[in-house]
């Protein structure tokens, strides 16, 4: 029988390499810090399935509650969340000065051009 | 079926067509909405399983500030993907096929989902959630851990984002403020 108690992890290596094939096949900038983005999410997606406790509840301390899931994957996320938030602002200005420099977010056109500016 | 219930199965599989739905889009103001729909359903999988402060950062930070800057930046760039540049390529397939086969093939040691014994729950975890209540005073752990066992963390993490507000400001802002410099000192062009 199938054991689905690996589900979760296929999963989040599937969002991984769906992201990572993005950032390596598109030439769309804009494109590419979505693949990231996906990136991210499944790594974020990974570390909290890891921190789930079959059972247990949010781990807030409360009366009558015994297990609880672990809450040091959550706390790291949360740094991980809003650093790539800033890495990712930080990317989408990059694209708006390579817009502005030449003209395109294309990845190869940016090449043509920069060749063209070359030969001159 | 014991391990995974039910509404897991079914948002991670939504996640997954959803990730799908937007490598596929050409028209980048589509995808990015798609994005926003990715973060809140990612949202929703946090919460079912127990972390419920990173569902809300993410539904917060991943869903709405996310969204409004890749707008931004469309608005200020392209919002279409030119087709001609968008050729199927193998190269590309073949590698992240391989990554990802040696990784599926590497989780067939992970302990399964859920399971109380796994390694990550029998270290630093149990000492946080024995001694919350004594050290710190606050019922949420997550809180607790975050601003005061690892306060480190989180001052790096904001070291990490005036670094980028800091990067962004001159990137962006930067470039008006060259421009007025060599607006006022004419001479100074003809150098270069």
């Amino acid at each position: 029988m199938l054991d689905l108690g690996l589900y979760n992890y296929w999963v989040v290596i599937f969002l991984m390499m769906t992201g990572l094939y993005v950032v390596i096949s598109r030439g769309n900038l804009i494109k590419k810090v979505i693949g990231l983005n996906i990136f991210q999410v499944s790594v974020i997606m990974f570390y909290v399935s890891m921190g789930k406790v079959r059972g247990g509840t949010a781990p807030i301390l409360a009366e009558g509650i015994e297990v609880y899931s672990n809450p040091l994957p959550h706390v790291l996320m949360l740094t991980a969340i809003v650093v790539g938030v800033a890495t990712s602002a930080v990317a989408l200005a990059l694209i708006v000065r390579i817009k502005e420099a030449y003209g395109t977010i294309e990845e190869d056109e940016i090449r043509v051009v920069e060749g063209e500016e070359e030969a001159r | 079926m014991s391990d995974l219930p039910g509404i897991h199965l079914v948002l991670f599989t939504f996640l997954a067509v959803i990730a799908i739905a937007v490598i596929r889009l050409k028209d980048l103001f589509a995808a990015v909405m798609l994005m926003g729909i990715f973060s809140l359903l990612s949202a929703s999988l946090f919460t079912v399983m127990d972390a419920v402060d990173v569902a809300f950062t993410e539904a917060a930070v991943g869903a709405g500030i996310s969204t409004i800057l890749m707008l931004a930046t469309l608005a200020l760039t392209d919002s279409e993907e030119h087709p001609a540049h968008n050729r199927f390529r193998v190269v590309p397939l073949l590698a992240v096929l391989a990554t990802g086969g040696a990784l599926v093939y590497a989780t067939f040691d992970m302990p399964r989902y859920g399971d109380p014994s796994a390694p990550i729950h029998h270290y630093v975890a149990p000492h946080y959630l024995e001694h919350t209540d004594d050290d710190i005073g606050v019922p949420n752990i997550v809180t607790a851990v975050l601003a005061s066992y690892r306060g480190y963390d989180t001052w790096g993490e904001t070291t990490v984002i005036l670094t980028a507000c800091v990067g962004v400001l001159l990137l962006l802002g930067g470039h008006a403020v060259v421009e007025r410099f060599r607006r006022t000192t004419p001479g100074q062009e003809d150098g270069e």
